[in-house]
């Protein structure tokens, strides 16, 4: 995800598919296209009690990106500043290569405008300061998205703040 | 040009606080609030895919009057005048025979409600109806029997509670985005949630424990946890001395409602509900025994409501941190008065005096007549009792589908001489209507303020963000419309919504400006308390909580009639509806976005009992009860109760101009039978006995 992460708390997630609908919305992308996506597993049974869990999926931007190297018009170019893996509408043929040669099928077609489309992560809002616009709509807060470091600088001070809390109340230093 | 415009979206009732971006006339994105912290800036998929509902060319696109037969989609536009003036000539000479009590207006309740019940005191007819008795009637039945507020009037803390009770109210995927916050935050600092459903929602995968009750029992569950509360004096004993009248009685008569008697009723292990009553108990008073949203399942609702109501009450919970607490409006926060209404004019005197539905009068003396009883609109069409019902002004609301039993619906609509509706997209009735007159969406228009009650009360804005798109109007506009042809124009002293807004701050010193930055003004900076030993201001006559109701009796039904065991043969199922987060009631399944995310309704029916009938995952079954029947794909599996079989509301569109909802599913109203609650004034919902039979395909 180029310089970026996006990350899924499935403790907060209620399988709404907001994420899915404002990239959608926000984008004007039509149905039978969706950028990133929601995957969820469950309610179901798990030893009797009843459980779900789920990870979002957007692009995934990668440093080695099949459908960069798959496209012939080099309408996929990767920007310098943070690595992520975009689309240049006007170069697009709409060959479908790097549909067919990204793993996990990411790219998507928009029959409207006939052309490969592509989460690219909202470049236009990170420029402007914003998360991409399915992290800001998530209702629950279950999606993040920052720096790597940052994010886990975060994750581990709140881990630890609280383990240390926990012993300062049992007594323990 | 970037505008940035903060004001309430109308994707569901609830109404979230949002914050649009427009750029030349165009929404570019819809969020949260940033200045309402539990927004957390983020959106529901409904309101997300808001833009998708205005730019849908399968909305209603102007005025239009029906050309061919009710229902068949044939119609023609007209402007505004044609449409308005042929409504008024209709409607004069149906008044002539049958007087202006003919006239019913019937509106899910929204920002112009003020606005529609001046129209009816105007021309004179006592029948005003909401959307809100068919969906929980009995829920603000029940809150006035014991606390003297309505449902309305109190609410939950659900940030602060250590441990939340929720017989079915699937928060989860029902949402209200601060709520859910609110209570997400709660789970996360260690608070329980018990969830009590038939079935496995979402929040039951969320919830600390889930228990798995028999379809409709949870009445004798509730009486059950009360026995032990009483039994092991696990109640708040100084809160029920001080406040509640009734405990004496309310022990006696729980008595016999012992766990093991609940178990055989609902399947519950007795050892689980005596848990649930101890550690319950153990944080008492911040806990929750929630009321419910929806309440509109049984005939017996009242009760049952009533039930959570009183365990709220022994626990102490009502205004209490973490519990329920009563709703604060201007005069808490220290306003003298609050909004100025144009309902409150002097009206002419009304000739008849008795309402069609018997709401607050002989039929249904304790029913809240703010809301009427909307589910008996059909059968009074029909019977004609007390008096013939003629004219329907049907704004954005649907009984169609919205009450039990789609062909008495039907039947009804069909009898009536005019329907006049007014809606966004072609709704059930809306496509049966004579004249159309389409209103503007929520991002098309500005609407009167809202004032919302609450710890923190605060009077929102809705504002128009960008220009109709159609050749639609708002609410407000329409109704004066109207009511000028009527004659009565002068109880509608405006001619823009500035106008509105002033009339109704005109008491209040809050000037129109002081909503531009946030789209809201609050009334008080800090939580809204009531002294717990002294200064609680319950509504009831003797100002406590009255578990033996003075309401009630005074009206002949008994406070506690002993409990009656749900019986059903073996071979049928109960018939339960409910909601997802995609989609809200019947209004949003042919929303392009929301439609691709959930198409059609699905029949879910327990594993063991699909095997006994030879019905496979994703066989077509029908479904069929005395009210009728439908066929749609089963869903098998382990996650509901062998009894119950479930689906959601909201399907089965018959419309053809909604081409992407057409035919899918099956509506729910097709199936449930006409039963009500006739004392609190719900209908029942999730009582229909239901036969389930694979469909033979032919190889």
């Amino acid at each position: 995800m180029g310089d970026y992460c996006i990350t899924t708390d499935s403790k907060k997630c209620i399988a709404c598919h907001a994420c899915e609908v404002q990239c959608k919305a926000v984008h004007n992308i039509p149905v039978g296209a969706t950028l990133g996506k929601i995957v969820v597993l469950g309610p179901k049974f798990v030893n009797g009690v009843p459980k779900m869990s789920s990870v979002f999926l957007p692009c995934f931007h990668c440093e080695e990106a099949w459908c960069l190297n798959a496209c012939r018009k080099n309408a996929i170019q990767r920007r310098d500043k943070d690595g992520l893996v975009y689309i240049k509408e006007e170069s697009c043929v709409g060959c479908k290569a790097c549909i067919k040669a990204c793993p996990w099928r990411i790219p998507q077609w928009n029959p409207e405008t006939r052309k490969v489309v592509k989460c690219d992560m909202c470049m236009e809002r990170i420029d402007q300061g914003k998360e991409p616009a399915c992290v800001a709509a998530c209702p629950t807060g279950a999606l993040e998205f920052g720096e790597p470091g940052k994010l886990s600088d975060k994750a581990r001070e709140e881990y630890g703040l609280n383990l240390l809390e926990k012993n300062l109340a049992a007594g323990l230093e | 040009m970037r505008k940035i415009i903060h004001t309430l979206c109308f994707m569901c009732s609830v109404r979230c606080p949002i914050e649009v971006i427009v750029e030349d006339d165009k929404v570019v994105s819809i969020e949260g609030s940033p200045y309402v912290p539990a927004m957390k800036g983020g959106i529901c998929p409904k309101g997300a895919a808001a833009t998708a509902t205005l730019n849908d060319s399968e909305r209603i696109q102007g005025p239009m009057i029906r050309t061919g037969p009710r229902g068949s989609g044939q119609w023609k536009q007209v402007g505004w005048d044609e449409a308005l003036d042929y409504t008024a000539e209709r409607c004069k000479k149906i008044f002539e025979e049958y007087g202006s009590r003919s006239a019913v207006w019937a509106e899910r309740t929204n920002l112009i409600t003020d606005l529609s019940k001046t129209f009816q005191k105007a021309i004179g007819s006592p029948n005003h109806i909401t959307h809100d008795a068919i969906c929980k009637g009995s829920l603000n039945t029940a809150c006035r029997s014991i606390v003297g507020y309505t449902d309305g009037g109190i609410s939950t803390d659900w940030a602060n509670t250590r441990h939340v009770i929720l017989y079915g109210r699937n928060i989860f995927e029902s949402i209200d985005v601060k709520a859910v916050n609110n209570l997400l935050d709660a789970l996360g600092k260690g608070a329980k949630m018990t969830y009590i459903d038939p079935r496995v929602s979402i929040t039951a995968a969320k919830s600390t424990q889930y228990l798995m009750i028999r379809p409709g029992t949870d009445l004798a569950l509730n009486y059950a946890l009360m026995n032990i509360i009483i039994k092991e004096n696990l109640y708040d004993a100084d809160y029920v001395n001080r406040w509640v009248k009734g405990f004496r009685e309310l022990s006696l008569f729980v008595k016999p409602y012992t766990p093991e008697w609940a178990e055989e009723e609902t399947g519950i292990p007795a050892g689980d509900i005596i848990n649930l009553a101890r550690e319950a108990s153990a944080v008492k008073p911040s806990v929750i025994f929630h009321y419910g949203y929806r309440a509109s399942h049984h005939p017996t609702e009242i009760y049952f409501r009533r039930s959570m109501i009183i365990l709220n009450a022994l626990m102490g919970s009502i205004e209490a941190k973490g519990g329920v607490f009563i709703k604060k409006g201007p005069k808490d926060a220290g306003f003298s008065k609050g909004f100025r209404k144009f309902s409150d004019q002097e009206f002419p005197e009304m000739e008849e005096t008795r309402r069609f539905d018997g709401c607050g009068q002989e039929k249904y003396p304790i029913v809240d007549p703010a809301h009427g009883v909307g589910s008996i609109f059909s059968h009074a069409v029909l019977s004609e009792d007390p008096y013939p019902i003629k004219v329907l002004f049907n704004f954005r609301f649907d009984p169609l589908y919205s009450n039990p039993d789609y062909q008495q619906n039907l039947k009804a609509l069909k009898k009536l001489e005019l329907i006049v509706s007014s809606d966004i997209s072609f709704g059930g009735t809306t496509s049966l209507a004579d004249v159309i007159l389409p209103e503007s969406t929520f991002l098309e228009r500005s609407d009167p303020l809202r004032m919302v009650q609450g710890l923190k009360p605060a009077i929102f804005r809705r504002i128009s963000c960008v220009p109709p798109r159609y050749d639609t109007k708002p609410g407000w506009w329409i109704v004066k419309q109207l009511a000028e042809r009527f004659g009565v124009g002068k109880f509608f002293p405006y001619n823009s919504i500035e106008d509105i807004w002033e009339y109704q701050l005109a008491d209040l010193g809050i000037k129109i400006e002081d909503f531009e930055k946030k789209g809201f003004v609050s009334l008080s900076d800090e939580a809204i308390w009531w002294d717990r030993k002294d200064k609680i201001k319950f509504k009831t006559p003797s100002g406590k909580i009255e578990l033996v109701s003075s309401l009630m009796e005074g009206h002949n039904f008994p406070s506690f009639p002993p409990y009656q065991k749900l019986k059903i043969e073996d071979n049928k199922f109960r018939l339960m509806v409910g909601r997802c987060a995609m989609h809200t009631n019947v209004a949003t399944q042919n929303n392009p976005y929301l439609n691709e995310l959930m198409p059609e309704n699905v029949l879910w029916i327990n594993e063991k009992r699909a095997k006994s009938l030879g019905i496979e995952n994703d066989d077509r079954v029908e479904i069929e009860s005395k009210a009728g029947k439908g066929s749609l794909r089963a869903f098998v599996t382990d996650m509901i109760h062998p009894e119950a079989v479930f689906m959601l509301h909201g399907f089965g569109h018959q419309e053809i101009k909604s081409t992407r909802s057409y035919k899918k599913g099956v509506a729910d109203a097709m199936i449930q039978e006409y039963i009500l609650d006739t004392i609190g004034g719900s209908p029942a919902l999730d009582h229909t006995v239901v036969s389930v039979k694979k469909i033979q395909t032919e190889n």
